[in-house]
C-alpha cells in the first residue's frame, strides 16, 4: 500500500494531526537517544487510546506493514529506529497515570508516562516506583519495560522485570492479552519475564501494572578512594563478603576522576586510581548500622581517604561527580564512545587492565565508569571524528571491549539493549541454536515478522562486529539528560 | 557429565522419533504438583545423577548448578558463607532438586519480601525437544542481550526443554530474625499487612492461621528491635521451626487427605468466603485452602478471578478438576505457539501443565 493510501485509511479512525507524512514532521521522529543511526518512516501515527491502537495495528497486519514502537525515544542502542517502510507508532500520547493503589502498592499507568512521574504521583503515599534509569526524567515506562531498563540501586531493587505486576498487550493482529495479574505470580508460563526486555519486538504494550515500594528513612553514602584499582575491586567483594547489599555502589578510574573533578569539584582525591561510593539505605537505625561497617570495610581494604555524608546535600554533592562522568567525557573529548558491558565483578581488574593494554595499542583514551554492585561497565573510549581513521580505530577497540566482556563471562549489553546497536555482537555472545530460538519465540508472537523488524536479534548470515552510542561534539540526543 | 548430557539428547531424539512422552523428574518430591500424565507409555528421563555445583563464588551473589543438585545440599553450601537461597523454595522432601526448584517455579514464605524463584534466575543451560543444548542468560545480574527465555523455563513445568544447570542469584543471610505473633480477625490482618508493607519495615513474611497473625522480621539487629516496638505482639519461640511447617507444608493446617488449594490474588482483596479453612500468607496475596469435601473447582476458580488472581489445585484428585487456572483463549495460542517451538514432538511432559502443551 502507498504512503498516502495508508494515510488516508489511518485518518478514517484517528484524528488528522494524529497521522503524519511529511518529510519535516518526520524528522523528529528519524533517531532515538542513539543519533548515530537516522531513518525517516514512510508514517508516523500518535493514537490517544488502545482503541485507535488496536485499529492501527489491524490495517498494518491486513496491508503488512512493519511497525516500530517508541515511546519518549531516549533508547541508546537504537531500538526505536523507524523503518523506511513502517509505521512509527508513537504512545507518547498515552501519558495517563490510571490509578494508585496506595494500600496494594501498586500505580496502573499507560506506556506513555514518564518513569519519574510514577515516583512523584506515589510519593504522597511515601512510596515510589524503584527502577531508576539515568533518563528517569524523560524516559516512558513503556520503553523501560521493552528494554528491562535497571538504574544504580538495581542490585538491591532489581530491574524493571522485577517491579512490573501486569501488563495489556496487543498482538500484531490486534488482540488483547492481559499478561500477570495483581496477584504475584499467573497462570501457565511467566509471559511476564518474556515481555520484559523484548524491544518492541512482540507486541505492543498499552498498560502497565508497576509495584510501588516505600520509601527508605533515610539515605547515606561512603566515599572511599583507593591507590590501586585491584583493591578498590576487592573493597566491593568485601563489602558483600560481609553480607551487605548496599543501595548503590558505583566506581570509577582515575581519568575519570580527574575529568569530573576538573569540572565539578565534587571533592575527589585528586591521587586516587579508583574511587568507590557506596550508599546505604533504609530505616535509620539499618543505616546507621550500616554505614559503621561499610566504613570498617574500606579502612580494611586500604582506603587511602574514607569520607561519609553527614547530610543530604552532602550526599547529592558525592553523587553529582559521579553522574557528571559523561558529560565531563564530553568535556575532555570532542567524542566519546559508550559501551555497555557487564562482568563478573572478580573479573574487573582483568577486564580494566585489558582495557588498558588495547587503549595503548589504540592510542586513544579510555574512561571507565562502573556499576560496580551489579557488575556493569561503561567504558568511554575518548576520540576525535575529525581524524581520519579515528572512529575506526574507535569501533574496533568497541568492540574487542565487548568480546572481552563476552570471553569474561559476561554480556554485551547490561541496560541498554541491543536494537539496531549491537545486533552484530549479539552473534558472538549466542550460537546458531540459541538465535534460532530466539527468531521462534518471537515467531510465536508474530509470525509474518512486522513489529520492529531487523533489530534485537541477528539473522543467522549476519555477522560482523560494530558497536555502542556514538556521540560528536556533544550533539547528543537529548544532550541535557542525565547519563550514568 | 558430558557422556550424561549426550544420552539425555540420545533420549530425547528418541523420544521425539517415537513420538514417545518424556517424564522429566529429579527427585520426584513435587510428582503431585500439575496434571496427572495423559499417556501411559512414556519414558522416565531421570535427571538425579546431572548433579553438583558447577560455581559458585560468595562474593559474587551468584551460584551455578547442575539441575539434579540436591536443593538440601545447595543451600548447606550456601549456608556456609551465610548465604540463602532468598526465596525460601519448598523441598516437600529431601529428594528436592534444583531442577525441579526451578520447573515448579515455587516461592516460599520470603517471596513476599525478597521476590520469588523467577526474579533471583540468572541464566540456564538447558536442551530443547530437539535435543540442542543451548545456554540463554547468563551468571550476572544484568543481562539485556536475548529474550527472557531462563525466566519462561521458570515454572513451565519441564515443558518447554530440560534444564540441565541453572544460575541464580543468592543474598546474605539477615544478621538476625525473630518473628511476633498477634492475634486478630482476618480482615483487620489483612489490612495491617499490607499496610505495614507499604512502610519501611524489615519484614520478611507473614502468616495468618487460626485468628493469629504471624509476622517475620529479618535484617540488622538495630533494625529488627527498632521494628518490633513499633509493631507489638508476643515473640514466637523457635520460630524457624513454625516458618518450615509453613512451607513445607507440615503444619497443621495442611492434612494430607484434603484437598489442598492454592489461590494466589491481590494481596488487598478481602477474606474469601469459601468452603474449608484457609492459611494466608504474603500479605494475602497468598491463600491456602483446604478444601472440605465436594469442594467446587468452579466457585473456588470464579472467587480467585474476582480477586484479581487465579486458583490451582495443589493437592489432591486432580483426575476429576484441571489443575490449572483456564487460560483465555488468546493466551493459550500463545502458549501452544511456543511449545510447538520449543518442542515440536510435544514429548517434555505433555499435559502436566495445560492440554496439548
Amino acid at each position: 500500500m502507498s504512503a498516502q493510501e495508508l494515510v488516508n485509511q489511518m485518518r478514517s479512525f484517528l484524528p488528522p494531526d494524529a497521522v503524519l507524512h511529511e518529510t519535516e514532521d518526520l524528522k523528529p521522529y528519524e533517531c532515538d537517544g542513539l543519533s548515530a543511526y537516522r531513518q525517516l518512516p514512510m508514517i508516523v501515527v500518535l493514537p490517544q487510546t488502545e482503541e485507535q491502537i488496536v485499529k492501527v495495528l489491524q490495517l498494518c497486519y491486513a496491508t503488512q506493514t512493519p511497525v516500530v514502537a517508541r515511546g519518549a525515544g531516549t533508547g541508546l542502542s537504537g531500538g526505536a529506529l523507524p523503518h523506511a517502510q513502517g509505521v512509527l507508532l508513537s504512545l507518547a500520547k498515552l501519558k495517563q497515570i490510571i490509578a494508585i493503589d496506595p494500600l496494594a502498592r501498586t500505580a496502573r499507568v499507560q506506556p506513555g508516562v514518564r518513569n519519574l512521574a510514577i515516583s512523584e504521583a506515589a510519593a504522597p503515599f511515601g512510596l515510589y516506583y524503584a527502577p531508576d534509569p539515568s533518563s528517569q526524567i524523560a524516559c516512558s515506562i513503556g520503553g523501560n519495560v521493552a528494554e528491562n531498563s535497571g538504574g544504580v540501586h538495581c542490585l538491591k531493587y532489581g530491574l524493571t522485570v522485577h517491579n512490573i505486576l501486569k501488563l495489556r498487550v496487543l498482538t500484531i493482529e490486534g488482540e488483547c492479552l492481559e499478561i500477570g495479574g495483581d496477584s504475584l505470580d499467573s497462570a501457565g508460563y511467566d509471559l511476564l519475564a518474556l515481555m520484559t526486555g523484548s524491544e518492541g519486538m512482540l507486541g505492543i504494550v498499552t498498560e502497565i501494572t508497576v509495584k510501588l515500594i516505600p520509601k527508605p528513612e533515610k539515605a547515606q553514602l561512603v566515599m572511599a578512594a583507593f591507590d590501586d584499582v585491584q583493591k578498590a575491586g576487592s573493597a566491593v567483594a568485601n563489602v558483600i563478603g560481609a553480607g551487605i547489599i548496599p543501595a548503590g555502589m558505583e566506581m570509577m578510574d582515575k581519568i575519570t576522576i580527574h575529568a569530573v573533578e576538573e569540572f565539578l569539584h565534587a571533592g575527589y582525591d585528586l591521587n586516587a586510581e579508583a574511587i568507590l561510593l557506596c550508599e546505604s539505605d533504609g530505616s535509620v537505625e539499618e543505616v546507621a548500622d550500616e554505614i559503621q561497617r561499610i566504613n570498617a570495610i574500606m579502612q580494611q581494604s586500604g582506603a587511602i581517604n574514607i569520607s561519609t555524608s553527614h547530610n543530604e546535600a552532602e550526599r547529592l554533592k558525592f553523587w553529582a561527580g559521579r553522574k557528571a562522568a559523561f558529560p565531563a567525557a564530553g568535556r575532555v573529548s570532542p567524542d566519546y564512545y559508550c559501551m555497555d558491558g557487564t562482568i563478573p565483578r572478580k573479573r574487573l581488574a582483568d577486564v580494566l587492565r585489558g582495557i588498558e593494554e588495547l587503549s595503548q595499542e589504540y592510542g586513544l583514551r579510555c574512561m571507565n565508569v562502573f556499576h560496580a554492585g551489579d557488575g556493569n561497565l561503561h567504558p568511554l573510549i575518548l576520540y576525535d571524528a575529525n581524524k581520519p581513521g579515528e572512529l575506526e580505530r574507535t569501533e574496533e577497540f568497541g568492540g574487542k571491549i565487548l568480546e572481552m566482556c563476552i570471553h569474561a563471562g559476561g554480556t554485551i549489553t547490561g541496560e541498554h539493549g541491543v536494537g539496531m546497536e549491537k545486533i552484530n555482537q549479539m552473534c558472538s555472545q549466542f550460537g546458531s541454536g540459541e538465535l534460532t530460538m530466539f527468531h521462534a519465540v518471537k515467531a510465536a508472537f508474530d509470525p509474518a515478522g512486522l513489529l520492529n523488524p531487523g533489530k534485537a536479534v541477528p539473522e543467522l548470515h549476519r555477522c560482523a562486529e560494530l558497536g555502542a552510542m556514538h556521540v560528536h561534539r556533544g550533539e547528543q540526543k537529548f544532550a541535557d539528560l542525565p547519563r550514568f | 557429565m558430558q557422556t550424561l548430557i549426550e544420552q539425555y539428547q540420545t533420549a530425547i531424539r528418541a523420544a521425539a522419533e517415537s513420538k514417545t512422552p518424556l517424564r522429566i523428574r529429579g527427585g520426584g518430591t513435587k510428582d503431585f504438583y500439575g496434571n496427572p500424565a495423559g499417556e501411559q507409555n512414556s519414558t522416565l528421563l531421570d535427571m538425579s545423577d546431572y548433579n553438583g555445583i558447577v560455581d559458585y563464588e560468595p562474593t559474587e551473589l551468584v551460584i551455578t548448578a547442575r539441575a539434579g543438585t540436591r536443593l538440601a545440599d545447595l543451600e548447606a553450601e550456601l549456608d556456609r558463607h551465610g548465604q540463602m537461597l532468598a526465596f525460601e523454595p519448598p523441598h516437600f522432601g529431601a529428594a528436592a532438586t534444583l531442577g525441579g526448584c526451578v520447573a515448579t517455579g515455587l516461592s516460599g514464605p520470603r517471596r513476599v519480601a525478597a521476590g520469588s524463584v523467577r526474579d533471583f534466575v540468572l541464566g540456564v543451560r538447558m536442551l530443547d525437544g530437539k535435543g540442542e543444548d543451548l545456554r540463554f542468560g547468563g551468571q550476572v545480574m544484568k543481562n539485556v542481550a536475548g529474550y527472557d527465555v531462563s525466566r519462561l523455563m521458570t515454572g513451565a513445568l519441564g515443558t518447554l526443554g530440560v534444564l540441565l544447570e541453572v544460575s541464580l542469584k543468592v543474598l546474605p543471610k539477615p544478621a538476625i530474625e525473630t518473628t511476633l505473633c498477634m492475634a486478630m480477625h482476618e480482615a483487620a490482618a489483612i489490612e495491617k499487612m499490607n499496610q505495614w508493607a507499604g512502610k519501611p519495615l524489615p519484614v520478611s513474611a507473614t502468616c495468618f492461621t487460626e485468628g493469629q497473625l504471624f509476622v517475620r522480621l529479618s535484617g540488622a539487629e538495630s533494625a529488627v528491635r527498632a521494628a518490633r516496638a513499633k509493631l507489638g505482639g508476643e515473640e514466637v519461640k523457635d520460630d524457624a521451626v513454625f516458618w518450615r511447617s509453613v512451607r513445607e507444608h507440615t503444619h497443621d493446617f495442611f492434612q494430607p487427605d484434603q484437598r489442598l488449594w492454592r489461590l494466589s490474588v491481590k494481596s488487598t482483596a478481602p477474606s474469601l468466603h469459601l468452603p474449608g479453612k484457609q492459611l494466608l500468607e504474603w500479605n494475602g496475596a497468598l491463600r491456602w485452602l483446604c478444601a472440605t469435601g465436594g469442594d467446587d473447582a468452579e466457585v473456588i476458580r470464579r472467587a480467585a478471578q474476582e480477586a484479581g488472581g487465579h486458583a490451582t489445585l495443589f493437592r489432591g484428585d486432580a483426575m476429576r478438576t484441571a489443575v490449572f487456572h483456564p487460560l483465555p483463549s488468546a493466551l493459550m495460542k500463545i502458549h501452544r505457539a511456543l511449545k510447538e517451538k520449543f518442542d515440536p514432538a510435544g514429548i517434555f511432559n505433555p499435559d502436566r501443565l495445560y492440554p496439548g502443551i
